[in-house]
C-alpha cells in the first residue's frame, strides 16, 4: 500500500463550496426574475436568455479550446454572464442581439484576459455597453409596456430624464415590475429576494448592495426630492445592478472597507450619469468605471496584519 | 467561570469529525515488540544515544541526550535489548537516528523513576530541572523544548500562564479525553509551570464544543486561586498560540515576536498533564495519548501510546483498515504531515494519527481565483493569502515579502475555504521557508 499514499502538503480536507455551487446560487437568485419577466413581457424573454446562454457556453469552450486550456464551462460562470447579459436587453430585441453580446463579452472581456477571475470588468456589464453602442436602437426603442402590450422607449427613468412625471406608473407597480424596462430588472421584489437568498446563503456578501442602494438614496433624495427617490431606486437597473453585478467578485474589491469606497463610489457616479449625463440610465456605466479602478483600491486598501504596527495592543 | 466566549478576528468552522472518538475512554495500546525511538523529536539538536547495540534498558531510562541548549533528552519506553542504532523516516518526513530496542516484555521499571515530592517543597530550578530531564517537549505538534519556553531571559516578565485545551484540529480528542480523565494531572502540571515561571495567574482554554471537559476542569480547579477556565467559541485555528492569547488576554503578539513579548507562555493540555505526571510518578516522557481515527480506520479510539510503537501497530490495534487508505497523516487533517508508509515512529508530538479514504484524500482540482475573497476572511493573521500566493508562483518572493509572508501560521485555513481549490497555504509555505533563509542568509 506504501506507494499509493498521497503525501501532499496540509492541509488535508477542503470545504464543501466551489467555484461552481456559488455560481449555481446566482443562477438560482435569478431565476424568480426571469419568470417575472416572462409574465409580463412575453415568452421572447427566455428565447433571448436562453440564446445569451447558449451562445455564452459555446463561446467560452471555443476559447478554451483555442487557447489549450482545460475546458472551464464546468463552473457555470459563463452561464451567469449569460443570463446577466440578457437581463440587460430589452424583451423585444432579436435573438441575434445577446448571441453578439455573449460572444463579446466571453471572448473580448473574459477569456482574453485569462478567464474567470482575471476579467477587469464585468463580461455582462462590457458585453451591454458593446451592444450599446453597436445597436442602441434594438437596446433603448424597444421596452415592452406591460400594462399596454405596446412597445415604448419610455422607462420610468426615461421619463424622469424628459421632465415629463404625467405618466410616471405607481410605485407599487414599480416593485412588482409591471412597467417597461429590460428583461431581468424590472421586478424589484424579486430581485431582492435573489439578492437576500444569495446574502443568506453567503455567497455574496451585503455591504455592496447596501452601500450602492444606499448612497443613490441619499443622494435621489437631496437632488430630486423624495417623490423622485422611489423611481430611482426601483425604476431602472439599479436592484439588478446593486446585487448581481456589483458583487461580481473578480471586478469587485476584496476588502469590506474597499467594498464600501467602490458601492459608494458606483452610487454616486450612477445619480451623476442619471442627473448630468447624456443617459436615463447610470447603473452599468457607474458599475463599470468603478470595475476599473477596483485594482487601485485593491492595492491601497488591505487588512492590517495581525502584529504588525498599527495594531492596537491592549496590554 | 465566566459566560463570555472567548475568540479571535479570522478563523474557520470545518466539521470538527471528533464524535468518531471523544466518548472513547484512553486505552492502553498494546505492548510493542519493538520500538524505533528518534533521537531528535523536537525542535533543536538532535540527541546522541548513550546506549549502545547490546545494552540492556529500562522503561524510563535515559537513552539519549545532547549538550546542546536547545535539546531535551529521550528515553526508553520498554525494557529489553538495544538491537540497532540506524536512521529511519521520522512523520515529519526526515529521517534521523534511532535506537531500536527489542521489548523483553517486562517492562521493568528503571530505578531512578521516583516521585518527585511535593511542588511546594521544590525550587523553581529543579522544577525546571525535572522538566528537562523528563524529556518535555511541546506535544500538541511543535514539540518545542519545554524547559526553554518556561526559562524566558530576565527582561521578557511573564505573567500569565495559558494552557491551551483548545483542540480545534478537527478529529482529534486526545487533549479532551486527557482533560476528562487526569484533571489532577493537568492541574498538577499548572502548578509545577507556575511555580517555575513564578506567575500567579493561569487561563485554562478550552473550547466550548467540549463542555463536559470545561466542567471537570472548573471542577478541579475549584478553590485554586488564580486558575481558571476560559471557554473558547469553536473555531480553527483557536488553539494557536497567538490566536489564545489574543482570545483570552486581549493581547497582541507582535509579528515576529514570541508570547513572552506579552507576558504569556502557553502550553498544551496534553504536555502540562504529562508534566503533572512526571511529578506524580517520576516517570519521564514516554508514553503519550493518540487519536486515531479517519474514515479508513475500523474502530477508531484513543490509545495511550509507548513512544518508537510504529503507526502500524497502532492502526492494527484499532482493527486495521477499513479500506485500503489514501492518506495517513501525523496529527490533525489542518496541519498535520501526510505519511508515504505507515512505518513510522509515535514520536513526542504524534497527537493523531488519521486514515483517510481514497474518496475522502482527494481534494479536487484548482481552478482559476475567483477573487471571493473568502482567504482573507479565514486568514487568522488578517493577510492577503491569494495575493501571497500568486507572487509566490511567479517566485516573486521580494513581493511575497512585502506582503508578510513570513507572518503566515501555516493553520491552512485559507486552502480550506478556497472555493476554487488552490494551493494557497503550501505556496504560501514555499514563499515564507524562502523569505526566512534569505534574512538568515543577511544575518
Amino acid at each position: 500500500m506504501e506507494n499509493k499514499l498521497i503525501a501532499s502538503s496540509s492541509p488535508h480536507i477542503r470545504s464543501n463550496e466551489t467555484t461552481q455551487g456559488l455560481m449555481l446560487d446566482v443562477i438560482i437568485a435569478m431565476l424568480p426574475a426571469l419568470v417575472a419577466s416572462v409574465f409580463y413581457f412575453g415568452f421572447n424573454s427566455v428565447v433571448l436568455v436562453v440564446a445569451s446562454v447558449i451562445s455564452a457556453v459555446i463561446t467560452e469552450y471555443i476559447c478554451n479550446k483555442l487557447m489549450k486550456k482545460s475546458v472551464s464551462i464546468g463552473d457555470l460562470s459563463a452561464v451567469v454572464t449569460g443570463i446577466l447579459l440578457a437581463f440587460n436587453i430589452p424583451a423585444s430585441a432579436p435573438w441575434w442581439l445577446p448571441v453578439m453580446g455573449s460572444v463579446f463579452a466571453i471572448a473580448i472581456v473574459k477569456q482574453i484576459f485569462g478567464g474567470i477571475g482575471f476579467n477587469i470588468v464585468n463580461p455582462a456589464l462590457a458585453g451591454r455597453a458593446f451592444l450599446m453602442s453597436s445597436w442602441s436602437t434594438h437596446m433603448t426603442g424597444g421596452f415592452i409596456d406591460p400594462v399596454t402590450d405596446a412597445v415604448s422607449a419610455a422607462t420610468p427613468l426615461t421619463l424622469i430624464k424628459g421632465g415629463s412625471t404625467g405618466q410616471l406608473p405607481s410605485i407599487f407597480d414599480m416593485l412588482l415590475g409591471n412597467i417597461p424596462g429590460c428583461i431581468g430588472e424590472t421586478s424589484a421584489i424579486l430581485i431582492i429576494l435573489g439578492g437576500l437568498y444569495l446574502i443568506y446563503r453567503g455567497t455574496i456578501k451585503w455591504i455592496i448592495p447596501v452601500f450602492y442602494i444606499g448612497t443613490v438614496a441619499v443622494l435621489a433624495l437631496i437632488f430630486d426630492g423624495g417623490s423622485m427617490a422611489l423611481y430611482h431606486l426601483f425604476g431602472g437597473g439599479l436592484m439588478l445592478g446593486a446585487f448581481f453585478m456589483a458583487t461580481d467578485y473578480a471586478t469587485s474589491p476584496i476588502t469590506d472597507k474597499g467594498k464600501i469606497i467602490y458601492a459608494v463610489g458606483a452610487g454616486a457616479l450612477t445619480i451623476l450619469i442619471r442627473k448630468i449625463g447624456g443617459y436615463p440610465e447610470g447603473v452599468s456605466y457607474s458599475i463599470l468605471l468603478m470595475n476599473v479602478i477596483t485594482p487601485l483600491i485593491n492595492k491601497y486598501v488591505t487588512p492590517n496584519v495581525f502584529g504588525v504596527a498599527g495594531g492596537k495592543n491592549e496590554k | 467561570m465566566s459566560t463570555k466566549l472567548f475568540t479571535f478576528k479570522g478563523g474557520v468552522h470545518p466539521p470538527t469529525n471528533k464524535t468518531l472518538t471523544q466518548n472513547v475512554p484512553i486505552e492502553n495500546a498494546v505492548d510493542p515488540k519493538v520500538v524505533v525511538i528518534p533521537l531528535s523529536q523536537h525542535i533543536g539538536a538532535p540527541c546522541d544515544p548513550l546506549v549502545a547495540v547490546g545494552d540492556t534498558v529500562k522503561v524510563g531510562q535515559k537513552i539519549g541526550e545532547s549538550k546542546a541548549f536547545m535539546s531535551v533528552p529521550v528515553h526508553s519506553s520498554v525494557s529489553g535489548t538495544v538491537k540497532k542504532i540506524e536512521q529511519h523516516y521520522v512523520p515529519n518526513g526526515s529521517k534521523v537516528n534511532c535506537i531500536v530496542i527489542e521489548s523483553d516484555g517486562n517492562f521493568e521499571v528503571y530505578e531512578s523513576v521516583q516521585p518527585k515530592g511535593n511542588i511546594e517543597d521544590l525550587t523553581k530550578e529543579e522544577i525546571l530541572s525535572i522538566i528537562k530531564e523528563g524529556g518535555m517537549a511541546g506535544m500538541g505538534g511543535a514539540t518545542f523544548p519545554t524547559h526553554i519556553k518556561l526559562s524566558p531571559p530576565k527582561d521578557k516578565p511573564i505573567d500569565v500562564l495559558l494552557v491551551n485545551g483548545a483542540e480545534c484540529e478537527p478529529y482529534l480528542t486526545a487533549d479532551h479525553r486527557i482533560m476528562l480523565e487526569k484533571p489532577e494531572l493537568v492541574l498538577l502540571g499548572v502548578k509545577a509551570i507556575m511555580k517555575a515561571l513564578g506567575v500567579d495567574k493561569c487561563f485554562i482554554g478550552i473550547e466550548k464544543n467540549k463542555p463536559d471537559a470545561i466542567e471537570i476542569i472548573q471542577k478541579a480547579v475549584e478553590g485554586q486561586e488564580g486558575i481558571e477556565v476560559a471557554p473558547l467559541e469553536i473555531k480553527y485555528p483557536q488553539g494557536d498560540e497567538k490566536r489564545i492569547i489574543n482570545a483570552i488576554t486581549g493581547r497582541i503578539v507582535p509579528s515576529g515576536g514570541l508570547p513572552m513579548e506579552v507576558g504569556c507562555v502557553v502550553e498544551n493540555v496534553g504536555t502540562v498533564a504529562t508534566i503533572g505526571n512526571i511529578f506524580k510518578t517520576g516517570m519521564p516522557l514516554i508514553q503519550r495519548v493518540v487519536t486515531v481515527s479517519g474514515s479508513a480506520v475500523q474502530n477508531p479510539k484513543n490509545l495511550y501510546v509507548r513512544i518508537g510503537t510504529s503507526y502500524k501497530d497502532v492502526i492494527e490495534q484499532c482493527g486495521g483498515y477499513k479500506e485500503e487508505p489514501g492518506k495517513l497523516i501525523s496529527g490533525g487533517p489542518m496541519m498535520g504531515f501526510a505519511q508515504f508508509t505507515d512505518e513510522v515512529s509515535v514520536i513526542k508530538g504524534t497527537s493523531g494519527i488519521l486514515a483517510f479514504s481514497k474518496k475522502e484524500a482527494d481534494l479536487g482540482e484548482p481552478s482559476n481565483c475567483i477573487m471571493c475573497g473568502r482567504c482573507l476572511e479565514a486568514c487568522p493573521v488578517h493577510l492577503q493569502p491569494y495575493k501571497i500566493s500568486r507572487y509566490s508562483i511567479q517566485k516573486n518572493f521580494d513581493a511575497a515579502d512585502e506582503f508578510h509572508a513570513a507572518d503566515c501560521i501555516e493553520c491552512g485555513g485559507c486552502s480550506y475555504i478556497c472555493p476554487s481549490k488552490r494551493p494557497l497555504k503550501e505556496t504560501i509555505s514555499v514563499a515564507k521557508k524562502e523569505i526566512l533563509a534569505r534574512r538568515r542568509k543577511v544575518k
